[in-house]
């Protein structure tokens, strides 16, 4: 079989699902509901910039990310899942972002995006219309929303700037690598290589204090000193 | 792969180490030589860890007879049918290609502490300047009366994996209708205090789907075990009236076996079961009492690298050790294993040595998607590792917790099967 003949398969299917929905008065698909889909996109912001200014963070910033190949936004470090999955030609269509969001793993093994999925399809549509915005005509971003803060915290700012000793960080991470893969690996547990130091730092004083709750990572957390956590997020930092 | 990274950083740190401290071990004799016995959760990960980390500035063999280790967790799983058995099967290959440990498929069958060799069962022997032992358990022999290492293919244990757990699994499965599976479960101290009963909820499991008006005998000689309410809570949930419990009170520390006529006697009372998971009280790994450094049943180490409290020239960890507060599992011979890989590292080639911390969460299966846990950590104490802090699942928690903390046992066996084979 080739794919040609898969892609046309598809689009006939489509074609089909789309009238069977016009005709039960439904929205037609991919007229999702912007506001919405702000809102929704409260659940992608802790790890992704998008708007004006936006820069990679714990994942890429996602401008113009509607029919752009994957993988592929500069200066950006991919997993190797990642990576293999735009060798193999995986383009952002709305169709693979969809299929994406859904359930990140399905699509793309191996992704270091560690999100459970958005189930629910409306939400998905009104998710992708807000995003679109941002790939329509990249001149055209709309100004009032710049989507460029990381997660909310209030730590003190001396805390986020010590540096951290990566040698001391390797040592610590042998308390995190039976859960926490080195490769980046993203089954049941987060992947934590890669990430900038400062969302790193964050995440794990809002366990240790107890904002972001879980208990396993609460009790890891509790024990580890301020520079301790930095240590861990130099050495996390460049791991590939 | 990070790899060659991590083998430039180790290499210039022995390099400047030896520079620096040339009164190091190793500079009187070449490389200075760690054995590491056994190949299990401890010794495979200090082997890894010693590989990975000292870029060839010490010379590390690890001596483990079995080609394929089986883990012991998550066999229960596969008696429950959410697992394949080869699922379980990890060789050593990487240990040997990538991080240059010289891999001995052979038993060790002595120690010769003033010499400083070991003895291989093929013959000969082989020097160390450090020795780690990991070697698991051994049963008490005469511990159930009726019972030995000899009957286990009647009644088996299955508290070591491999050919025991798919035997086990193999007996259950041919139980006849409405049949007995009894277990007889161990006194303290033993490894992986919630794994007979998260074994009593996989076999519950199997049985429910094939054999559903079987039923499940626990003899305990111990009045309350790990995650009991957890436990007790998900038999009524799931396999209600199924599970029986029997403990101390009712005679469960009063028990003897007939392998040949399958029949257990509980305070003097006859029955007759179908199969009969006999898990006996258990001991250091045979090899610690033949090197002399057991005291009693287990081998004592101090608190802040395992190192012997008989010999400083041998760390031991794992099940094995005794060593405080840490309960005998897989997660916490791990988590030893980067301690005592650190330490042995700083005393060979004068790497830093950092503070040891510790710390084990042990999860188990209860039902489809009903995983529980408890877990804790733990701080090198003045005479022994002391539990600093702790958590557990709670009962009637939501089924998106439990399906979760599920999740989060599948990620933890990938973690920990790569940080121990690489
Ligand atoms: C049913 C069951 C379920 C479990 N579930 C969990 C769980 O979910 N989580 C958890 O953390 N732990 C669990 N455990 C516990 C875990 O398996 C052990 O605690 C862990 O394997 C201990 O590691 P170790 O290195 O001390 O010994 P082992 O992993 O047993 O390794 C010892 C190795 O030494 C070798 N050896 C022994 N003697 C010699 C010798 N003389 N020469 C050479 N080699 C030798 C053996 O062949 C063996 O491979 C479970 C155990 C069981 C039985
Ligand atoms: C916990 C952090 C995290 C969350 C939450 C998250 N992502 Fe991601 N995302 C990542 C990471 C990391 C990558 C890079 C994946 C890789 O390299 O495998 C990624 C990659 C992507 C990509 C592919 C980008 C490219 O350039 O190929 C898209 C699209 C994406 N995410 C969209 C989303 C959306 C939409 C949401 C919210 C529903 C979301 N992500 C939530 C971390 C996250
Ligand atoms: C026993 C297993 C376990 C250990 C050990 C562990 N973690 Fe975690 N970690 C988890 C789990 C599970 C989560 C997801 C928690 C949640 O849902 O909030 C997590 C989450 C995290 C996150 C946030 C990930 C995200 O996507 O937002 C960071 C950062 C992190 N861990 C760092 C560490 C560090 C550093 C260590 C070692 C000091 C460590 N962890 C040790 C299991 C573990």
């Amino acid at each position: 079989m080739t794919g040609k003949k898969r892609q046309t398969g598809k689009s006939i299917r489509s074609v089909f699902l789309a009238s069977a929905v016009l005709m039960f008065g439904a929205p037609a698909l991919g007229a999702g509901d912007i506001e919405r889909g702000e809102a929704l996109y409260g659940k992608c912001i802790g790890c992704h910039q998008v708007g004006e200014g936006a820069v990679n963070r714990i994942g890429p910033q996602l401008n113009g990310i509607f029919d752009r190949p994957a993988g592929t936004v500069e200066g950006y470090r991919y997993s190797n899942g990642m990576k293999r999955a735009s060798a193999d030609g995986l383009v952002w269509t709305r169709e693979k972002l969809d299929a994406f969001i859904e359930d990140p793993r399905i699509l793309v093994s191996r992704t270091r995006m560690s999100f459970r999925g958005m189930k629910d399809e409306q939400d998905r549509t009104d998710l992708l219309a807000y995003l679109q915005q941002y790939s329509d005509n990249p001149s055209d971003i709309p100004e009032a929303t710049p989507r460029v803060v990381g997660a909310d915290h209030d730590l003190d700012p001396a805390v986020l700037a010590i540096v951290g000793d990566p040698a001391y960080g390797e040592y610590l991470s042998g308390e995190c690598a039976g859960c926490h893969q080195d490769s980046g690996a993203n089954d049941g547990i987060p992947a934590i290589t890669n990430w900038p130091v400062e969302d790193f730092v964050i995440a794990l004083h809002a366990y240790k204090s107890g904002i972001r709750e879980h208990p396993v990572m609460e009790m890891m957390a509790k024990r580890l000193t301020d520079d301790e956590i930095a240590a861990l997020a130099a050495y996390y930092k460049d791991l590939e | 792969m990070k790899i060659n990274r991590r083998t430039f950083i180790g290499t210039a740190a022995a390099a400047s180490a030896t520079l620096s401290a040339p009164a190091v071990l190793g500079a009187a004799h070449g490389r200075p030589k760690v054995v590491v016995v056994g190949g299990g959760a401890g010794g495979a990960t200090v082997a890894h860890y010693l590989g990975k980390d000292s870029g060839g500035a010490i010379d590390v063999t690890l001596i483990e007879p079995t080609r394929r280790y089986y883990t012991c967790f998550f066999s229960n799983l596969y008696l429950g049918g959410f697992r394949e058995f080869e699922s379980l099967g990890h060789s050593y290959g990487t240990l040997a290609s990538d991080f240059g440990v010289n891999v001995v498929h052979d038993w060790v069958t002595g120690v010769d502490r003033e010499a400083r060799t070991v003895s291989l069962a093929s013959g000969g022997s082989m020097a160390y300047d450090k020795l780690v032992l990991s070697p698991g358990i051994d049963f008490i022999e005469g511990a159930v009366e009726g019972w030995s290492t000899a009957s286990q293919n009647k009644m088996p244990h299955a508290y070591k994996a491999g050919s025991q757990s798919q035997l086990l699994k193999a007996q259950i499965e041919a139980m006849p209708e409405g049949g007995t599976y009894a277990m007889v479960a161990p006194p303290n101290p033993f490894r992986c205090p919630p794994g007979p009963y998260e074994r009593i909820s996989m076999v519950a499991h199997r049985l429910k789907q094939i054999n559903p008006t079987a039923k499940i005998l626990i003899l305990d000689p111990k009045e309350k075990f790990s995650k009991m309410a957890l436990f007790q809570e998900a038999w009524g949930d799931h396999y209600d009236g199924m599970i029986e419990w029997v403990g101390p009170d009712f005679g469960g520390g009063n028990v003897s076996v007939n392998p040949d006529t399958m029949e257990v006697s509980v305070d003097g009372e006859i029955e007759k079961v179908d199969v009969c998971n006999v898990i006996p009280a258990m001991k250091a790994g045979h090899i610690c009492e033949q090197a002399g450094l057991t005291e009693g049943n287990w081998a004592p180490v101090e608190p802040t690298a395992m190192t012997s409290r008989l010999d400083p020239n041998v760390h031991v960890l794992g099940d094995s050790s005794q060593q405080g507060d840490m309960p005998k599992s897989g997660f916490s011979a791990n988590s030893q294993a980067k301690v005592v890989a650190n330490n042995i590292r700083g005393q060979l080639t004068g790497s830093q040595i950092f503070p040891a911390r510790y710390s084990n969460t042990c999860w188990s299966l209860v039902g489809t998607n009903d995983g529980i846990k408890v877990g804790a950590s733990y701080e090198a104490g003045e005479d022994k590792i002391t539990k600093i802090d702790g958590f557990i699942s709670q009962t009637g928690e939501s089924d998106e917790v439990r399906k979760q903390t599920y999740e989060e046992s599948e990620g933890w066996y990938d973690g920990i099967s790569a940080d121990m084979f690489g």
